[in-house]
């Protein structure tokens, strides 16, 4: 089963998911402080962590902060932000640093397990049969789940290269927001719209040769997003 | 970026009045001042040189004839006959200019001009006053609408008792030239009234300006204070009465900012308390949540009493879970910090999956049209469905009917029940906070079975106005359609599409 870090600075809310996810068979390692959890994640046992709960309201590091620099330690690790209030700026911000996803609390334990099991999900390689993409400079390899943008690999977290790969698997058509919720996040229709254009953002930012003038993935005002053509 | 819908309310400029305002009366106060002046001054010029004019005419005349009659009556012999009267008239007129000269003596008279008509102009009353009398008597006439002025006197012997000699003299004076000079005169102070009346006009607007300006500077200040800028002052110049209400105003305009801060200041600190609290409770909550499944999931290894308390436990906490949360969000509306996370959004697809989401979808009756497509938050709109559905499953009694449809710039959706209805005064009071009949409110969560927060339809109706619709509810619908309808809720959202609204797109 999957090795998880909570990062939560209050006791008992990091007991009772701490509690609930080793009932349910994951391996949990536990930080009060973001300081914590970036040492824990240096330390010799870092690399056995495959996602983080990080709590956005922390003492000393907030969780943002602490949520930028595990981006720049691993491009990889999934991680799903606890947020102590359902305010947009808090979530937005939160996703511009670099989250997956984002859970509100107080949360349901069958909701934590959901998002955990979906996250840890698009972080699984799962290769897939569409040809490889070779556009202006920018290669996805489907087999390897390599991108690279002219010659240099592109390290992306799961959330994004899942997005890039469901994107670029049919080049031209628009897909909408809330089925890039279901196929990407495994969210509901009531997903968070959000999530997607912040996610959007952020591959941008790596892949896009101009962010502000985006190329391969293109915005198509009231229905969603596009994969070229250029 | 999402558009602002927020409406500034501009102090708008009033029409400026023309009839019935300030101005208007005060030019016609000065008009009317100015010509009652003008008039008057005028009036009593005009009397006082006509006058004037008169009596030195009337004197010239008086003294001329009696110098001339002296002069020449010393040579005359009485009684007269009808050729030596004529004479005599003429030698006395001679001496006079132009004037016609009557004599009379008894039953005779003679003109010096034989042609004038004179028996017009020398009245009965004058020649009885000069009989009568011993000096120089005149009367002005008019004759043929001619002004004419008539002095009549008796001849007297020079020695001393002053007989009368039953002679008597009358010249004729025309007083035309008097009278052109008065009428001049007259024209000239006429002509002189239009200007002073001008002027008066051009003076009253100026005063009116002066008086006017403040005022209207005035006016505007108020209307922006009433308009909510309670920043508004005016400038204060001089000493006078206006000056003094432009300070008035001002330090009203003060006291007002001060209290309004002081009241906004108690309300922020109450939001922020609710918000506080409601945060505070978030953190105890949450960990309650997490081990509460725990319990739940072993209540069936538990003795019965203990699985009942933890199952209660579950459902607690799930329930003040919800009414937290329902804090937490009307808390941000009162303290106006929610955003409209806005897409052109399948509408029918949104009802659906709200109906979905909690198991509703065999338990109503759904007309949902396709193709409906607007500008809305998907999960805000999936609150308001999901309240209004919830409160009419378990308050109202099946069948349960949704229906969607488009309205010309409106999209109204209507969840309608088949129960009792609601009476008059819970339909004022269901948006209310808290508000329990027997109709308690529920937040759509997913079991629907539990209580209420009580916030559920208030919120409901503050996301309504978020996207600048409304929730209205009615009882029994009259008519053959809706007979024997319950209570009928309908939302009314605007019909915005994508290309009236820019989408929001996360920043880059």
């Amino acid at each position: 089963m999957a090795h998880v870090l909570l990062i939560e600075d209050d006791v008992s809310v990091r007991d009772g998911m701490e509690l609930v996810l080793r009932r349910h068979g994951y391996g949990v390692d536990t930080a009060a402080t973001g300081e914590e959890a970036l040492a824990l994640l240096a330390g010799e046992h870092g690399a056995r962590v495959e996602l983080a709960v990080l709590d956005l309201m922390l003492p000393g590091m907030d969780g943002f902060e602490v949520c930028r620099r595990i981006r720049a330690r691993s491009a990889t690790l999934p991680v799903i932000m606890l947020t102590a209030r359902g305010d947009d700026a808090d979530i937005v911000t939160g996703l511009e640093a670099g989250a997956d996803d984002y859970v509100v609390k107080p949360v349901t334990a069958p909701v934590l397990k959901a998002r955990i099991r979906a996250a840890l999900r698009r972080a699984e390689p799962s290769a897939r049969q569409e040809p490889d993409t070779d556009l202006a400079g920018l290669v996805i390899d489907r087999a390897g789940l390599t991108v690279t943008r002219n010659g240099v690999p592109v390290p992306l977290p799961p959330t994004e290269l899942r997005l890039l790969l469901e994107l670029s698997a049919s080049p031209g058509r628009v897909l909408s927001r809330e089925q890039l919720l279901e196929s990407v996040w495994d969210h509901g229709f009531l997903g968070d719209s959000r999530l997607v254009d912040a996610a959007v953002g952020r591959l941008r930012a790596k892949i896009e040769h101009v962010p502000s003038k985006p190329r391969f993935i293109q915005t198509v005002r009231g229905f969603g997003y596009r994969f070229g053509p250029l | 970026m999402k558009r602002t819908r927020e409406n500034r309310d501009r102090p708008r400029g009033r029409p400026r009045r023309f009839v019935g305002g300030l101005r208007t009366r005060l030019v016609v106060t000065f008009v009317l001042v100015a010509l009652v002046s003008a008039v008057t001054a005028t009036t009593l010029a005009y009397r006082e040189a006509r006058t004037a004019v008169l009596r030195r005419t009337q004197d010239t005349a008086v003294h001329d004839l009696r110098e001339r009659t002296t002069a020449v009556a010393a040579d005359f012999d009485l009684p007269p006959d009808q050729r030596s009267l004529a004479r005599f008239a003429a030698q006395v007129s001679d001496g006079l200019g132009a004037r016609i000269v009557v004599a009379r003596y008894r039953d005779l008279a003679a003109t010096s001009d034989r042609y004038a008509d004179t028996s017009g102009r020398i009245t009965a009353e004058l020649r009885a006053a000069v009989r009568t009398g011993d000096d120089a008597r005149f009367q002005r006439v008019t004759w043929r609408s001619e002004p004419y002025l008539v002095v009549g006197m008796p001849v007297t012997y020079a020695d001393g008792d002053r007989r009368t000699s039953g002679l008597e003299v009358y010249a004729i004076t025309d007083l035309r030239a008097e009278r052109d000079d008065t009428a001049a005169l007259l024209a000239s102070v006429r002509a002189g009234t239009v200007p002073v009346v001008l002027l008066a006009a051009v003076l009253a607007l100026l005063a009116a300006g002066t008086v006017l300006r403040p005022v209207r500077k005035l006016g505007r200040a108020t209307r922006a204070l009433a308009g909510g800028h309670l920043g508004s002052r005016v400038a204060v110049r001089g000493h006078d009465e206006l000056a003094d209400l432009a300070r008035t105003f001002n330090e009203t305009a003060d006291a007002l900012q001060a209290s309004d801060a002081e009241l906004r200041e108690q309300e922020a600190k109450a939001r922020r308390f609710v918000a506080d609290v409601s945060h505070e409770l978030r953190t105890p909550l949450a960990a309650m949540t997490m081990v509460a499944t725990v319990l739940e999931e072993d209540a069936d290894q538990l003795p019965p009493d203990a699985a009942r308390a933890a199952r209660t436990v579950g459902a607690e906490t799930a329930r003040l879970a919800r009414l937290v949360e329902d804090l937490m969000e009307i808390s941000r509306f009162d303290a106006k910090a929610v955003r409209l996370n806005a897409a052109e959004t399948d509408l029918a697809g949104t009802v659906r999956a709200s109906l979905a989401l909690r198991g509703w979808t065999d338990r109503v009756e759904a007309h949902l049209p396709e193709g409906l497509r607007a500008v809305v938050d998907r999960r805000r709109i999936d609150v308001i469905v999901a309240n209004l559905v919830g409160n009419a499953l378990r308050h109202g009694a099946p069948p349960v009917v949704v229906t969607l449809a488009a309205d010309g710039a409106w999209v109204t959706l209507e969840v309608a029940d088949h129960g009792p209805g609601l009476p008059p005064e819970a339909r004022e009071r269901v948006f209310d906070r808290f508000y329990k009949a027997d109709a308690a409110r529920t937040r759509g969560a997913a079991d629907a079975g539990g209580q209420g927060s009580g916030l559920g339809t208030a919120i409901a109706l503050e996301n309504a106005r978020l996207h600048g619709g409304t929730i209205d509810v009615a009882g029994a619908a009259e008519g053959a359609e809706g007979a024997g309808r319950g209570a009928v809720f309908t939302l009314r959202l605007p019909l915005r599409r994508a290309d009236e609204e820019d989408e929001g797109e996360a920043a880059e």
